[in-house]
């Protein structure tokens, strides 16, 4: 009786390993997480606007139907990104997250302050590398650091009266991420 | 024969007990730090680089992208204020005020996370849309069946979930529940 009761005591101590194994392990092993999602569908360092949510189909679960919605699924590894938002009839927001799916940074219209939401986004290391004057010259920039070099960036923009929906999905269809580099020279070549 | 019959038994237990808290947790929303007010309960730590293994894992799980903090907070609610679940066949009332934001939205989904098909298309409101009383409080009926005012159809669907998000707003990870952030409350009028 003992030896079961014991038994029984071991196997729960590492029942408790295994739920706090897979607790940690799930979000690495997902593969119908957001960013598996709409990996297959949105292409990397592009802004993409995301469909409405509807009863027969959404893109994610738990999407607000207020709201006009794009992403950019970004991948920093062959430089900083530059992201430029058009502000929206009434609220627009920029939320980051991981590869994982956490939230590490928002900003909102008002917050920025202008009628474009405008900033750079690089990893800690490439912020690093930043040549000194070139920091101080873009005082008034704003620099995203993600932590990790692949990510996702939700921008979305809400229409407070579905009369209002064209007008916010307008303002989504002039936001852009593109590469640095790449942003200098087309300015360039203007 | 002792022995394996030994091991094998504490395998399964811990399979059991290990797989079975899991579930357990992320289906019920077991993340560290929510803020509950009435039947309304929201996680704005969620949406910080803070997350806790269980937001993170649940978040990984339902495939939602979860509401980032600096953009604002996410209540949801699946029972009204007397425990009782949310049930579409119901008429349900919420009415009061709302704590301060620029704008916020109430959606019903179903227990998937998925907007509820009715014969009006409506799936919410958003602050702009609901008609207020003179006292700048509201009413809206959640009910199958249309009703004069602020009408949300429940498509008749079993069981359902209410999410309340403001936007651009104070309440954050150090919000306590108080008289600064009060929720509408949710009651059950009648049922068929």
């Amino acid at each position: 009786m003992t030896r079961w009761l014991l038994l029984l005591l071991g196997g729960a101590l590492l029942g408790g390993i295994v739920h706090l194994a897979t607790v940690m392990t799930l979000p690495r092993t997902a593969t119908h997480d957001a960013y598996s999602r709409l990996a297959g569908t949105a292409p990397v360092n592009a802004v993409v606007a995301l469909p409405s949510p509807s009863p027969d189909s959404a893109v994610m679960p738990f999407m607000d139907p207020a709201f006009v919605s794009a992403v950019c699924r970004y991948d920093l590894t062959a430089g900083p990104l530059k992201l430029r938002v058009p502000v929206g009839p009434a609220y627009t927001s920029v939320s980051f997250y991981t590869r994982l799916d956490v939230a590490y940074y928002a900003i909102n219209d008002r917050a920025a302050g202008r009628r474009v939401i405008e900033l750079d986004l690089m990893t800690t290391e490439q912020h690093n590398e930043m040549p000194e004057e070139e920091d101080v010259t873009a005082a008034d920039r704003l620099i995203v650091e993600s932590p990790t070099p692949t990510g996702l960036i939700a921008i979305r923009a809400l229409a407070p009266e579905p009369g209002q929906l064209p007008m916010a999905r307008a303002s989504l269809a002039g936001a852009r991420c593109e590469r640095q580099d790449l942003a200098k020279i087309s300015r360039r070549g203007q | 024969m002792r022995l394996l019959l030994g091991s094998l038994f504490a395998f399964l237990v811990a399979a059991v007990v290990g797989l079975g808290t899991t579930y357990f947790a992320l289906s019920r929303g077991a993340a560290f730090g929510g803020l509950t007010i009435g039947s309304w309960t929201a996680w704005p730590k969620s949406g910080t680089i803070d997350a806790d293994p269980y937001a993170r894992a649940s978040v990984a799980r339902t495939g939602q992208l979860p509401m980032a903090l600096g953009d604002g907070v996410s209540f949801s609610a699946r029972t009204d204020d007397r425990g009782r679940a949310l049930d579409g066949r119901c008429n349900v009332l919420i009415s009061g005020v709302t704590p301060a934001a620029r704008f916020w939205t109430l959606t019903l989904y179903n227990t998937k996370g998925e907007l509820v098909a009715n014969s009006v298309g409506r799936y919410g409101f958003t602050s702009e849309e609901i008609v207020r009383n003179a006292d700048g409080g509201f009413a809206i009926d959640v009910a199958p069946r249309a009703n004069p005012g602020n009408w949300l159809p429940t498509g008749g669907v079993e069981r359902y979930e209410l999410v309340l998000r403001f936007y651009d707003t104070a309440i954050g990870v150090a919000t306590r529940a108080s008289r600064e952030v009060p929720m509408p409350v949710i009651k059950t009028r009648s049922c068929p």
